[in-house]
């Protein structure tokens, strides 16, 4: 059977699967699943780039998934004019200018060997810089961030612009730091560039959580708008409740799937283009690729931008569709390692893989709950009656088992399939 | 003077409680790397499982009645808890990696596959013990030591608890008898040999599977030993070492992956980079506030508590960027 075939069969299954488990919970709750699963698609498409294309081992996903959350929350929640009316503005500016003068002061003494000091020397005042540096900003923003954190909700609030200029900006913001972490992390080889990686996605989650001022941290945000009317918004109109949520949420698939299919396309065209083969050299054999002229870190750092700005795209819509950003609510397994799941499963380098996985990982991820629970309520049932007692905290016990559900999995694909369900077919000329 | 004591207690005291949890967690990431040369994800639900195992053996015991005085029980089981884990990795191993190996797969895939291995203990030890705390003492008691110190004028006392003294004891001797294993023993020899160069290391007729496994029980035992002395010092919890096994891995790469004595040096380096970092410097600076050209704040931390565990990866990406491969020059894949 031909890659093709396979494919073909497979999707099929995907689509029978989603319509039996739409049969079993209901339409709204598919509808739900549906444009999860698809924004999910969108960042498995930016790591089957990053990885499938390029190699590329980023374990950063997390982090680039909360900067888009926090982009869309900044762009599209309504303005706070408490905020905008006190002195928070000019403190934050303040605060810029010295982060700005700390910048400068780096950069001078980057190059003070042109007034010749070398050496030690050189390392020494690099290092005092940094140090003066960092305290010239932390003495600004303290007081600004105590201040705003003071008056009114506590926190900047954001720009009341459509929510898809937000999805937009989430992709910038996503592009912008993954170009600093290109530029510090890409030199280092595949274990090194994972826990690299994974340490800069820490460093951004510590960061959004406990920056109140700007995310509102723990105290979360809420309600974050749509760009499609919300099931409230039907409901006004006389539209029953249950039909609302599921004409609401089929407009915001419409977006998501736009979207999709945008990138697919677009990375798609890249891959069999001359792009595309330069990166798979890349992948393949780097020191080769070097020898022939190509600027390996420089592609490099490409591919992981653009893969990045994928996965801030998708966070964004996330966090957009779930109407509340919580930066407490990321963790590593659910976004970085479920994704990962994901391309390794679907077929890593094939893009119609990298959506299959994502659409079908979500699904087990979600289903996996409530099957399990009903499986446990099984057990308890039978163990009640041998007279053994009841099994306590089902409840809490069967969300767990989801976790174990996704090692399963990956184990069984790297053991049977490991190039995934739907392989990257690679031509061969002549 | 009082405050000297202080900084004492919440900068050495507990960076060195930290280190040593990070070094011993550190030398046995760095182990695996140097033999399979795979960064091993699953190190961290090791020591999670590790401390299980203890937990449930002092449940066990206490159940029995077996005691020892002065010692906690949690500590007693230790050996026995190490044993086990040691048994577990092996088995983990003989389940997950080594057909991956037989199959020639490159490090890459086994570092995939040891975070299915994560994601699985993981999900195992929530279904069985839920996601809530336990404690060590539920029915004992942690005892605290006082030592009062014999100068004029000094009213506070060095303070730390027994566990923290037995767990900074235990890693002593675990670092002297694994310097004395890998420098004296054939079978260390053969180790730091394949850790070297693996191929030269087969074709000199050194047993690469002895040597696989007995990496395996080393690193399980270390785990073991880590994730006891952490569920000890604080608490139990299912996800205990899914949080510390970053700036654990950060320990491994800043001392060189590969290199145990390195993995040492940056596990305390780290601790003590941590706890200086969140420490209070306004404790100190304050007698002199007469002396100083700036007034003294009222806190004046280097970073504030919540972003204590940034510090390690500010190390890490310092480390990688002036010297890419740790202090002491480690391998790459």
């Amino acid at each position: 059977m031909s890659i093709l075939q396979r494919s073909l069969v497979l999707f099929a299954g995907l689509f029978l699967l989603f319509a039996g488990v739409g049969f079993v919970l209901g339409t709204a709750n598919i509808s739900l699943l549906l444009v999860q699963s698809f924004a999910y698609a969108l960042i498995a498409l930016g790591l089957n780039i990053q990885w499938g294309y390029g190699g590329l081992f980023n374990f950063g996903i997390m982090g680039m998934m909360m900067l888009g959350g926090a982009a869309v929350t900044f762009i599209s929640y309504p303005v706070n004019p408490e905020f905008w009316g006190s002195d928070g503005p000019l403190m934050l500016g303040k605060a810029l200018l010295a982060l700005l003068a700390g910048f400068a002061l780096i950069w001078a003494v980057r190059r003070s060997d042109r007034i010749g000091i070398r050496g030690g020397w050189k390392t020494a005042l690099t290092v005092l810089a940094w140090i003066v540096a960092y305290f010239v900003y932390r003495s600004q923003i303290d007081p600004a961030a105590a201040y705003i954190e003071s008056i009114g909700s506590g926190w900047v609030g954001g720009l009341g612009l459509h929510p898809v200029l937000g999805w937009l900006f989430g992709g910038v913001l996503a592009a912008g730091v993954a170009y600093l972490v290109g530029r510090i992390c890409l030199g280092l080889r595949t274990d090194y560039l994972a826990i690299a990686t994974i340490g800069i996605s820490e460093i951004i989650r510590a960061l959004l959580k406990n920056m109140d001022w700007l995310t509102r941290g723990t105290l979360t945000v809420t309600p974050i708008s749509w760009p499609v009317p919300l099931p409230q918004d039907f409901q006004a109109t006389g539209t029953s409740i249950a039909d609302s949520f599921v004409i609401a949420r089929l407009g915001f698939l419409a977006i998501v799937i736009l979207f999709v299919v945008v990138a697919f396309y677009l990375v798609q065209r890249a891959y069999g283009g001359p792009w595309g083969r330069m990166m798979r050299a890349i992948r393949d054999n780097y020191i080769a690729a070097g020898s022939m002229g190509k600027n390996v870190t420089r592609r490099q750092l490409e591919i992981f931008i653009l893969g990045s700005v994928l996965m801030g795209i998708g966070g964004a819509m996330l966090v957009s569709f779930q109407q509340i950003y919580d930066p407490g609510s990321y963790q590593p397994i659910n976004h970085t390692f479920l994704i990962w799941v994901m391309v390794i499963v679907g077929g890593a380098g094939n893009n119609w893989g990298a959506v299959f996985g994502a659409l079908l990982i979500y699904l087990t991820w979600m289903i996996s709950d409530p099957v399990s629970q009903f499986l446990f309520n099984g057990l308890s049932h039978w163990t009640s009656q041998a007279g053994w007692g009841e099994i306590p905290d089902i409840q809490s016990r069967a969300s767990q088992m989801r976790v174990f559900v996704l090692g399963v999995v990956i184990t069984i694909a790297l053991r049977y399939a490991p190039r995934g369900l739907i392989p990257e077919m690679v031509k061969r000329n002549g | 003077m009082n405050e000297l004591i202080f900084f004492f207690n919440n900068v050495i005291v507990a960076g060195i409680v930290l280190g040593s949890i990070y070094a011993v967690g550190a030398v046995g990431v760095t182990l695996v790397f140097g033999i399979l040369r795979f960064a091993h994800f699953a190190h961290g639900d090791m020591m999670t499982m590790g401390g299980f195992i203890a937990f449930l053996l002092m449940l066990g015991f206490q159940a029995m009645g077996i005691s020892v005085p002065f010692l906690p029980t949690g500590f007693v089981v230790l050996p026995i808890a190490m044993v086990l884990t040691a048994i577990v990795a092996l088995g983990l191993d003989k389940g997950f990696y080594a057909p991956l190996r037989a199959r020639g797969a490159k490090p890459v895939t086994l570092l995939i596959a040891s975070i299915g291995v994560t994601l699985m203990v993981q999900g195992l030890i929530r279904l069985v013990f839920g996601s809530g705390t336990w404690s060590f003492f539920e029915t004992e008691q942690k005892q605290l030591i006082r030592i009062p110190v014999p100068l004029e004028g000094v009213t506070r006392t060095i303070n730390f608890t027994q566990p923290q003294l037995l767990m900074v004891i235990s890693t002593a001797i675990a670092v002297i008898a694994l310097n004395l294993f890998l420098t004296r023993s054939r079978l260390g020899k053969a180790m730091r040999a394949m850790a070297d160069n693996a191929a030269l290391a087969q074709v000199s007729g050194i047993n690469v599977k002895l040597v696989v496994r007995v990496t395996w029980i080393i690193a399980g035992g270390l785990a073991a030993m880590a994730g006891v002395m952490l569920a000890l010092d604080v608490n139990l919890k299912p996800d205990l070492a899914f949080n510390i096994v970053l700036p654990i891995f950060a320990a491994a790469i800043v001392g060189g992956l590969g290199k145990p004595f390195g993995a040492i040096a940056g596990g305390f380096l780290i601790g003590f980079a941590e706890t200086a970092a969140i420490f209070n410097w306004t404790v100190l600076l304050k007698p002199l506030a007469g002396v100083l050209p700036f007034d003294v704040p009222a806190t004046l931390a280097i970073v504030p508590t919540e972003y204590k565990l940034t510090v390690a990866f500010v190390i890490l990406v310092v480390v990688l960027l002036w010297r890419p491969t740790g202090i002491f020059k480690g391998a790459s894949s």
